[in-house]
């Protein structure tokens, strides 16, 4: 079988087409979010413990910082369910 | 099972998608049912490498067809007994309980998933600092209400961005910015720059200048095209995460740049 290479093995090149400038009144660079911005375009890379299903963590994470949407990528299901 | 879970928060949970089709990578132990030779397990799991069938388990999200998926790498670590012990590098929606189920056939003993941590979904992996226990959120979540220090959220907060880091990325002038926030396909002239290995049908992450990202979308053209047109569609949009408005509109509908 031919072996392909993960995706985190791809090495990128970037071809630059055009120059131009961003205007600073607009929009800003991800690390200099507020602090609620920071939230709302946030991602967590959690550690799952064993036991409870991705939705509970989810759910539990949600609850704990008190928000109206969560999601999870990749469903890690305990044990028994899957 | 254990291991690395993306939790996508509020509206960064458009971004769920780019972990849905990213590799993944997992540390298994599997049971075998019966004494089998350490060089015989050695090359039935090489055999598994490259492309194979699977058909989704009984209790599954999918529909339950016959459909490919990549394994990157089978590591064969040790074994213990009837435990060998793996680490897997495969496409995104690979069962491996049914992959451990599969390598037990080939074996011809029989095996079964004994226990399973993910160490890799896309670009999160669990040697990365802000890879956090949900201790470590409630911890940092109550220092920060209580002391407001920006630092604390960045603890166990990454921006999207960081889920996309993966993905071949286009970067776009200001001035269609906000029309791609609109849902506007992203057309040749609004492009600075372009990743290598682009294909058409790739997803693609498109962002902004200052590195923000604006949108998922689907490659109509390959990198070197897209290098060389001036003109028409070069990637339709499956998922915008930017709002509308953080950006000035500076377009017209009806007419053409």
């Amino acid at each position: 079988m031919p072996r392909t290479v993960p995706p985190w093995e791809i090495k990128r090149e970037v071809y630059i087409k055009a120059e131009d400038e961003t205007d600073p009144k607009y929009g800003h660079a991800p690390m200099e979010r507020s602090p609620n911005e920071l939230i709302r375009y946030g991602v967590i890379n959690l550690n799952k413990p064993a036991g409870p299903t991705s939705h509970e963590v989810a759910a539990w994470t949600k609850k704990l910082l008190r928000l109206e949407v969560i999601g999870h990528g990749g469903t890690l299901e305990a044990q028994l369910l899957s | 099972m254990t291991g690395v879970l993306p939790i996508t928060l509020e509206d960064s949970t458009k971004v769920v998608q780019a972990f849905l089709y990213s590799g993944k990578e997992y540390i298994c132990v599997m049971k075998l049912h019966g004494d089998v030779d350490e060089s015989h397990i050695r090359s039935v799991l090489s055999e598994f490498e490259g492309e194979i069938y699977q058909r989704p388990p009984l209790r599954s999200s999918v529909k339950r067809q016959i459909r490919t998926r990549r394994i990157y790498y089978i590591n064969y670590l040790e074994i213990d007994g009837r435990n060998v012990l793996f680490r897997v590098g495969c496409e995104g929606g690979t069962y491996i309980r049914k992959l451990c189920f599969d390598i037990g056939e080939v074996l011809g003993v029989g095996a079964h998933m004994q226990e399973l941590r993910r160490t890799r979904a896309g670009s999160f992996n669990e040697n990365s600092q802000t890879h956090v226990t949900l201790h470590d959120v409630a911890y940092y979540f109550n220092e920060w209400q209580e002391k407001q220090d920006p630092k604390l959220l960045h603890a166990f907060i990454q921006p999207m961005e960081n889920a996309l880091v993966l993905i071949p990325k286009l970067v776009v002038r200001d001035s269609a910015v906000d029309a791609l926030c609109h849902g506007a396909n992203l057309t040749a002239p609004g492009i600075l720059s372009v990743e290598s290995c682009i294909e058409k049908g790739s997803l693609v992450a498109i962002f902004t200048l200052k590195g923000e990202a604006i949108a998922l979308g689907k490659a109509t053209l390959p990198t070197e095209e897209i290098l060389n047109t001036n003109r028409g569609t070069v990637a339709t949009l499956e998922r915008v995460l930017m709002s509308r408005g953080t950006y000035p509109k500076i377009w017209k509908s009806g007419t053409k740049q």
